[in-house]
């Protein structure tokens, strides 16, 4: 266990007393809302985990530091964004995955652009966003976000 | 609670809502998978195991706590409060409610698009709503604090500064783009 765990764990705790406190009705529907969405993301999730275990397990980690790692450069940045453009998890997913690849010895540009796309920029969704928002706003935004995506990694990379 | 929706006349988006089953059986798909895999390799079984558990213990530690956290945020900021307070204000202040709003919701990116439009139909201007977008989907609270767990916080918070400057600066670029439209949408069927 350590700071992370603990802190995370306080301030569910305090929000969850803070809460009840104020409306025990509300509370118990927040409860109930999260029990369904940790039921509804469980399948997600333990899919992701046994993947990462198969990957950190059979893929040398030389092999993944030299596509995704600080050497890669824009291939390695490119990969990622396109990884992150086509997949579609939820993004919650997508953090222990970008952690199993930081691990690995992928550079925390490559990790950033990454996540970044896997939440911002969905291929996936394009039908839908096109439906509700236009077909113009949506290419703009996903085109944009990418590239934002890009320049967010870069400065990660030099800041983290 | 579908809030937002009902001010739309175009029918809500059904996100292709995956059955609850169909998660389960690719994770059994997955699991048969890694099983054949680490049988006709018993050399790879140890590491693979030992990463999985490793993971799992991580999230088990932080999930129940990050679902709770979420739920609360759920019914305390309903999505009303969103389409209430967003599109108020310009300039600097404008950005910030949109800033600050889009990382308080939950759920996936693709439940904010029609949040988004009756926005925009209320006069949020593009650039507001960009931000709104992409705060949602990448730097909500609750999300950050798994990304603490698994990336730490040199890395949590140098792409938590990064992504605020990167897409308030490009939101100006989407509004000046997306042009003469006025960010009215052209959605409609």
């Amino acid at each position: 266990m350590n700071l992370t765990v603990v802190s995370i764990n306080a301030i569910a705790l305090v929000c969850l007393a803070f809460s009840f406190l104020k409306d025990r009705a509300k509370t118990a529907q927040a409860l109930r809302a999260a029990l369904k969405s940790g039921i509804g993301l469980a399948p997600t999730l333990l899919t992701i985990l046994v993947l990462i275990g198969l990957v950190l397990g059979f893929v040398p980690l030389e092999t993944i530091a030299r596509i995704l790692g600080e050497g890669s450069g824009a291939a390695g940045v490119l990969t990622a964004a396109l990884l992150g453009s086509i997949l579609h998890i939820p993004s919650l997913v997508s953090f222990p995955l970008g952690g199993s690849l930081m691990k690995a010895g992928a550079s925390a540009t490559v990790v950033a652009v990454f996540i970044t796309t896997l939440t911002m920029v969905g291929f996936v969704t394009f039908p839908m966003e096109i439906r509700v928002l236009g077909k113009r706003f949506t290419l703009l935004r996903n085109g944009l976000s990418l590239v934002a995506a890009v320049i967010i990694g870069l400065l990660v990379g030099v800041i983290a | 609670m579908r809030p937002g929706m009902q001010r739309s006349a175009v029918s809500p988006p059904q996100p292709e809502r995956q059955s609850p089953a169909r998660g389960w059986v690719v994770l059994a798909a997955m699991v048969a998978v890694a099983a054949v895999l680490l049988i006709a390799f018993p050399e790879q079984r140890d590491p693979s195991i030992a990463a999985f558990w490793e993971f799992l213990l991580e999230m088990v530690w932080v999930m129940p706590a990050v679902l709770v956290i979420m739920g609360l945020f759920a019914v305390w900021v309903p999505k009303e409060a969103v389409n209430r307070y967003m599109g108020r204000g310009s300039g600097a202040r404008g950005m910030l409610i949109a800033l600050v709003f889009g990382t308080l919701p939950t759920g996936p990116l693709y439940a904010a698009f029609p949040l988004t439009k009756g926005l925009l139909e209320k006069g949020a201007s593009p650039a507001n709503v960009f931000v709104f977008l992409a705060a949602w989907a990448c730097i909500k609270i609750p999300q950050e604090l798994i990304e603490l767990q698994f990336l730490g916080w040199r890395f949590t918070l140098a792409r938590f500064v990064s992504t605020v400057i990167v897409i308030v600066a490009m939101s100006f670029v989407f509004q000046r783009l997306l042009g003469a439209k006025e960010g009215a949408p052209d959605g409609d069927v």
